[in-house]
């Protein structure tokens, strides 16, 4: 099946009048991406090559029939364009915006919490690649072909970095999730483990994560515990120097957590093995599928 | 971006929390100047954005002008844990009856404002973490909901705060959320907050880091950034839109995405070199970026090898490949480079760089190759 994004995909574009939320719009349609629609208020009744523009999100979802968006505006109105989406109904919100602020994202995940049925990935992500079926978002596509192995990462270029990698040893891909660098991703790990384990056409899910936060050390305990298909992860930054932190506060909340050496053995005291370079994930995926 | 404790504490003021007057100084002359003007005894504060400073010495309280130019000149140029002291914050003496520690820290993994309390405050805080943690009551914010009169209520009878001061360190608490959520902070912590003889709630230092992502709101704030404590390169790599920092090591590291540099950085030290930085051009970066990250990479002077690592997706490997032709048209480096590019317009690109035959410009097709080979080249060998 694929998840996330599919055939049943139908995308507007908020942000579409840009000049990057146009041309990753128009990218995304000539993948075979089925873009019904876009926003920008002051600007409905325009259309993009064809995609109509509408004020709102409410008339989009009205009007052409929208089920997924993507949020394409800069740093100060995503958040508010995101509840927007969520608002008129929209159920996969992928929000690429770079740079919001972390409260913005704090007050938005806890909100779109309370909406059973919708569902953020991102900000700040690459997107969802769907292979064969729909591409949303700035992933490049064309690297990429259909196949068993699921992939999801906190980085864009790295999720790329694995994926080809991956394909170098003839692997493709149900779906690439990007779920995003920022602090608060309105999806995380655990959240596309549950969807990659419910796929049928998913065989292996690779989890690419870096250093700061815990998410992948909560992934490790829900591996353990729900997830039946092999996880393969990779885990950047050892070599990271370590920040300085100005209080005690942080040291008091999390301790030594969130080090790739904290991360790598949580996940391999799980079970999971990890690779240490991006090569090395695709030759332990041959050694669990077969080459 | 953190704040040093003076600011913090004028950004306090402005939400009308308690703090205790005082001046800031930069000179020995100008540290004299402000104890004479706030009067003995007074606090001689080394102002640096770390915590621990009155443990390494930085905090001295003088009882008359020959102690307060004593301190001022044994604080400034102190190193306090890789930071040096450029500015003093002289303030007037508190009288001290208790040390309490509060602070609000933005919790990632559990999706709100973590609030925490203690009546064990002052120097040795995360001692008392550490030993002893049900002396540090805590609770989570819903961020929708804000912070309740209850909840002030309930971490203050956890941490056993005596009956008479319930409310006034149940106002405090609330008007530190407030600044918390008004000025968009990811941390701000008052170790000590301070109860004084007469029964007064003040806060006697402030560490707050406030959002980067939103100083756009905030002119007040972005003001504060100080250009003078960062490193050169990391400056220039700054006014360049770059993210960049420094490391230890002699190879200069160069690509797009943090997590794809962050993956080459360790994919180097694995084959036994040492990254001279951190360098993330960003998505879609165009030939001046790319022209002034190799300027600024080369301008780090234990640079001996660049290594190149691309995964082109928004950034297109044509551009990287003009850009690199540019940077050595201009001003050609004297080190050599790695050059791997693969993604978007891949082919194109490595046709120009062959075509273009730049002198000690070597390329790969892998990252582990390209990690072998900037290794040898960064150790002086020849390929
Ligand atoms: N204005 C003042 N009047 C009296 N005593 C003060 C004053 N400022 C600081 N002190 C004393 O000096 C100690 C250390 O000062 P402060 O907390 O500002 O620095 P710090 O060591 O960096 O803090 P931390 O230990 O939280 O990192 C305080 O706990 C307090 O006892
Ligand atoms: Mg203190």
């Amino acid at each position: 099946m694929s998840v996330l994004v599919g055939t049943e995909t139908r995308l507007c574009v908020s942000g579409i009048t840009g000049s990057e939320g146009s041309f990753h719009a128009l990218n995304n349609r000539s993948y075979g991406t089925n873009v019904v629609s876009g926003v920008t208020p002051g600007k409905g009744g325009q259309d993009v090559e064809g995609i109509p523009v509408f004020n709102t999100f409410h008339a989009a979802v009205e009007e052409s029939g929208a089920n997924t968006a993507m949020i394409f505006v800069p740093p100060p109105f995503a958040a508010d364009s995101i509840l927007e989406a969520a608002d008129a109904g929209i159920e996969t919100i992928i929000a690429i915006t770079e740079g919001i602020p972390a409260h913005d994202e704090l007050r938005v995940y806890t909100q779109l919490k309370r909406m059973p049925g919708v569902r953020l990935i991102g900000p700040n992500c690459p997107g969802v690649l769907s292979p064969g079926k729909a591409n949303v978002g700035i992933i490049p596509a064309s690297f990429f072909k259909e196949g068993n192995v699921g992939v999801m990462s906190r980085s864009g270029t790295l999720t790329y970095q694995i994926g080809n990698e991956l394909a170098q040893k003839g692997f493709g891909n149900s779906s690439i999730v990007g779920i995003g660098g920022d602090p608060i991703p309105g999806s995380s790990f655990v959240d596309v483990l549950e969807l990659f384990e419910n796929d049928d056409q998913t065989e292996l899910i690779v989890m690419s994560g870096e250093i700061g936060g815990d998410a992948e050390e909560v992934a490790a305990e829900y591996i353990a515990e729900h997830v039946t298909k092999p996880v393969v992860g990779y885990i950047a930054g050892f070599s990271a120097p370590p920040g300085k932190t100005m209080g005690h506060a942080g040291a008091i909340v999390s301790g030594s957590k969130g080090t790739a050496a904290a991360k790598t053995e949580a996940l391999e005291a799980k079970g999971v093995r990890v690779g240490r370079t991006p090569t090395q994930v695709a030759e332990i995926a041959v050694e669990i599928l077969g080459g | 971006m953190d704040l040093l404790e003076y600011q913090g504490k004028q950004l306090f003021a402005r939400h009308e929390i308690p703090v205790p007057s005082g001046i800031p100084a930069r000179t020995v002359d100008e540290a004299l100047a402000a104890a004479e003007q706030i009067g003995y005894p007074c606090v001689v504060k080394a102002q640096v954005k770390i915590g621990g400073r009155g443990k390494a010495g930085g905090v001295k309280v003088a009882a008359n002008a020959t102690e307060a130019r004593e301190y001022a000149e044994a604080i400034l140029g102190m190193d306090i844990k890789g930071f040096t002291v450029y500015e003093l914050w002289i303030e007037e003496a508190s009288e001290i009856e208790a040390e309490y520690y509060a602070a609000i820290v933005f919790d990632r993994s559990a999706r709100a404002a973590l609030v925490m309390l203690s009546t064990q405050g002052g120097m040795d805080i995360e001692q008392v973490s550490e030993e002893n943690p049900e002396a540090i009551a805590t609770l989570h914010v819903d961020p929708l909901l804000g912070f309740q009169p209850f909840q002030a209520r309930r971490l203050a009878f956890e941490a056993g705060i005596p009956a008479d001061l319930i409310r006034p360190i149940g106002d405090f608490l609330n008007r530190l959320y407030a600044t918390f959520i008004a000025e968009e902070a990811m941390l701000v912590e008052v170790n000590p907050v301070i109860i004084t003889p007469d029964g007064k709630v003040k806060a006697l230092d402030a560490k707050v880091t406030l959002d980067d992502n939103a100083l756009f709101r905030h002119a007040e704030n972005a003001a504060l950034r100080d250009p003078s404590d960062e490193d050169p390169q990391e400056q220039m790599a700054r006014d360049y839109g770059l993210a960049y920092v420094k490391l230890d090591g002699n190879i200069g590291i160069f690509g797009n995405g943090a997590g794809l540099v962050m993956s080459t950085l360790d994919v180097v030290t694995l084959f036994g070199g040492e990254p001279a930085n951190f360098l993330d051009a960003g998505g879609g970066a165009k030939p001046e970026a790319i022209t002034r990250a190799v300027e600024v990479i080369c301008s780090n002077e234990n640079v001996t090898a660049v290594l190149f690592n691309i995964f082109g997706g928004i950034t297109r490997c044509d551009d990287v490949a003009a850009g690199l032709i540019e940077a050595f048209a201009t001003n050609p480096p004297s080190v050599p480079f790695v050059v791997r590019l693969d993604g978007t317009n891949d082919v194109e690109g490595r046709r120009i760089l062959a075509e273009a035959d730049l002198p000690g410009v070597y390329t790969a097709s892998t990252m582990n190759e390209a990690a072998e080979k900037i290794v040898a080249l960064a150790k002086g060998e020849s390929l």
